[in-house]
């Protein structure tokens, strides 16, 4: 049943989807998927490309109508309420979609005239805002002549302008190096700590372990939901770490075993996620290994978030997000 | 190395079959043309809007008349009553050549050395004034016994342009054209733009509205559009002489009303293209016949029926007549209301079909 959020005022969630679906033709991108995104916290969207990420926000924002189910966002029901809902909502597009041939005062300047900011509001929130991400030197130069970070800054800046109460950012890190990631996400925990929901799609493992909350999407289905550290706690598998000399032929040996439904390299190591079944999975792969005369060491790990995405979407090869960059 | 080419050229032929857009128009275009220069360029021209004012009313002046109409080149409205309803009505642009036969016509038919009528030609279309040369050569009728009249019986009156420049028929319409051009062209690809580049996926999940967002966009064109008119009359006055007869007033609201249009016709064209490209290939292909149609380069009146009534459907028509009754025959835009009502209604049923079609969606 689908609960009334009005009724419930601050305490319900922000986002509320019951059987959330969106056809293109005979694509199915969203299929019937449930959520409830509580306020005040960081909720990630973890999938790879195509998992139905982006049409599942662009539904919460009102871009795209749903094929079916309801969503209530903020105590709007969308897409019918989709008007009163924007002055409370900011949106980071996966693409830069600001104005490459304005500066970056032109265009914070526009986007807080467009929220509705008046001319001594603007002036000071724009100050205020630059001041927190770094955009003051910045400020006189063109959006189009700057680094993938600093137009992500800019990008952050416009969509909290207005102080929303709900920030969707759909792939917000995609373009920018890991030094700006890393400075991205402690501007999120600080929005976070005033009360701001989140909402973030992506692919990064290490940035879906930052969430509060998780979804784990996968061609169009909700296959996963809830804290990073109960998803790795519950994972559906023993997750075995393989330190070999020789990865390739350690890969080869263990791909012979039934009980191995996947094999996963991270960095030097492989990670093997065996049936939950397997009696003494650990003695039964160095048995497997030796036989195969592959010098290895073996050791029941924690899983990681990598291993629960790959339990979670089917241990499908062609399912895997990008690895964690180091 | 022909391996390459021949592989760029497959490439290139597969992307192209993909733009249902620009595939079309490869055969669309020269058909287009075809049709539109066939139609257009007629230099044989008949059916031109007449209408007489017969003072004489004799056997002889009615005969005169129906050998002028037997030609097919004009075509008689209703006759008018006096020589200023004549004019009335020429400037008004309802008519393009007025024949005026005084009441000593007899008189004047015997006396072999003055004429015995009046052709007024409206000289601010091109063309007109030389087909009503031909006219003028038409002899009068005759009866056994008389002697034939050495020379024309017709006096020729081009009025608007006496001295029949093509700079002054071009000029005033060309603002038209420029208008046409720059108006489509500019409103589409800058909505497209912002599509193309994503501007607009951010810009519809922020609380403007739809007529907000088209507004805006829009209302800087409208000065743009201003200022080119401004440009235009006053280059025209100053190297090609071409005199401003109407009040600025009036052409300026005729101005306001077809730039109006153009735009509407350019947010029309950004609702249905992706791309840039796409706009602007769209752009051209309704610029051509508006060109070709409008009447602004071959006279309108001398296209077949099928060509006049398609041009009905594009703004550059009324505002061409407009443009040349205002500025050349100094008509008030309140003559000019026939020409205005169609333009308003092309302006309300675009505007309808763009806003329908533009939602702030994505889907």
């Amino acid at each position: 049943m689908v609960t009334d959020a009005r009724d419930h005022g601050l305490d319900a969630a922000a986002i509320e989807a019951r059987g959330l679906t969106r056809r293109f033709g005979s694509l199915v991108a969203v299929d019937h998927v449930d959520l409830t995104i509580p306020r005040a916290a960081i909720y990630g969207f973890l999938g790879p490309n195509g998992s139905g990420k982006s049409t599942t926000i662009r539904m919460l924002c009102g871009l795209l109508e749903p094929s079916a189910g309801t969503v209530r966002v903020l105590g709007h029901e969308m897409p019918r309420e989709a008007e009163p809902m924007r002055a409370k909502l900011g949106y980071m597009t996966q693409k830069f979609s600001l104005w490459d041939d304005l500066t970056v005062r032109e265009n914070l300047q526009f986007m807080a005239r467009i929220f509705g900011l008046n001319g001594a509001e603007s002036q000071s929130r724009i100050a205020e805002i630059s001041a927190e991400f770094e955009l003051e030197k910045l400020l006189p130069q063109r959006a189009g002549t700057m680094s993938g970070g600093q137009r992500q800054r800019l990008a952050l800046a416009a969509a909290t302008l207005h102080h929303p109460e709900l920030l969707l950012l759909d792939e917000p890190t995609s373009a920018v190096d890991p030094r700006s990631r890393r400075d991205f996400w402690e501007s999120l925990f600080v929005l976070v700590g005033r009360g701001t929901t989140i909402l973030v799609s992506t692919h990064y493992m290490d940035e879906a372990e930052r969430c509060h909350r998780l979804a784990i999407l996968d061609r169009g289905r909700l296959v996963g939901e809830g804290m990073p550290k109960e998803l790795m706690g519950s994972i559906p598998a023993i997750v075995v770490e393989i330190d070999a000399d020789d990865v390739a032929s350690a890969r080869g040996a263990l791909q012979q075993d039934p009980a191995v439904k996947s094999v996963a390299q991270l960095g030097t190591r492989l990670h093997a996620l065996i049936d939950p079944q397997t009696p003494d999975a650990e003695a039964r792969i160095r048995q497997r290994l030796a036989s195969a005369g592959v010098a290895a060491q073996v050791d029941v790990v924690r899983a990681s978030l990598e291993d629960v995405f790959v339990a979670a979407t089917g241990f499908r090869r062609d399912a895997r997000p990008a690895s964690v960059e180091i | 190395m022909f391996e390459r080419i021949l592989a760029v050229a497959m490439k290139e032929l597969r992307q192209l079959s993909r733009d249902r857009l620009s595939f079309g128009m490869i055969i669309g275009v020269p058909l287009m043309q075809m049709l539109l220069f066939g139609y257009a360029i007629n230099f044989d021209v008949r059916g031109i809007p007449a209408a007489v004012v017969d003072e004489a009313n004799t056997s002889h002046s009615r005969a005169l008349v129906a050998d002028l109409g037997a030609t097919g080149v004009v075509r008689f409205l209703e006759p008018a009553p006096g020589v200023d309803e004549l004019r009335r009505r020429l400037n008004a642009g309802e008519i393009s050549v007025g024949v005026y036969i005084p009441a000593d016509f007899e008189r004047r038919r015997l006396q072999n050395d003055r004429a015995v009528a009046q052709l007024l030609v409206d000289g601010s279309e091109p063309i007109i004034d030389s087909v009503a040369r031909g006219l003028a050569q038409v002899p009068l009728p005759q009866r056994r016994g008389t002697i034939a009249p050495r020379r024309s019986p017709f006096e020729i009156r081009t009025e608007y342009n006496p001295e029949g420049r093509t700079a002054v028929q071009i000029v005033p319409a060309l603002i038209g054209v420029i208008l046409n051009m720059t108006m489509v062209i500019f409103t589409a690809a800058a909505i497209v733009r912002e599509r193309e580049r994503g501007n607009l996926e951010l810009l519809i999940t922020t609380p403007i509205r739809p007529g907000e967002l088209m507004a805006g966009k829009l209302l800087p064109y409208v000065f743009i559009g201003l200022l080119q008119t401004t440009l235009v009359l006053v280059v025209g006055a100053w190297i090609f002489d071409v005199p401003v007869n109407g009040g600025l007033v009036h052409l300026y609201a005729a101005a306001g009303l077809f730039i109006a249009a153009t735009l509407t016709l350019g947010l029309l064209i950004s609702t249905v293209t992706k791309t840039q490209f796409q706009a602007f290939q769209l752009a051209f292909f309704t610029m051509l016949p508006s060109i070709l149609l409008s009447g602004f380069m071959f006279p309108f009146d001398g296209m077949p029926k099928f060509a006049q009534w398609l041009a009905q459907l594009l703004p550059l028509t009324h505002f061409v007549e407009m443009i040349r009754g205002i500025v050349l025959r100094g008509a008030p835009i309140t003559d000019l209301g026939t020409q205005a009502a169609k333009l308003t209604v092309f302006l309300t049923v675009a505007l309808v079909i763009a806003t329908l079609r533009f939602r702030k969606r994505l889907d």
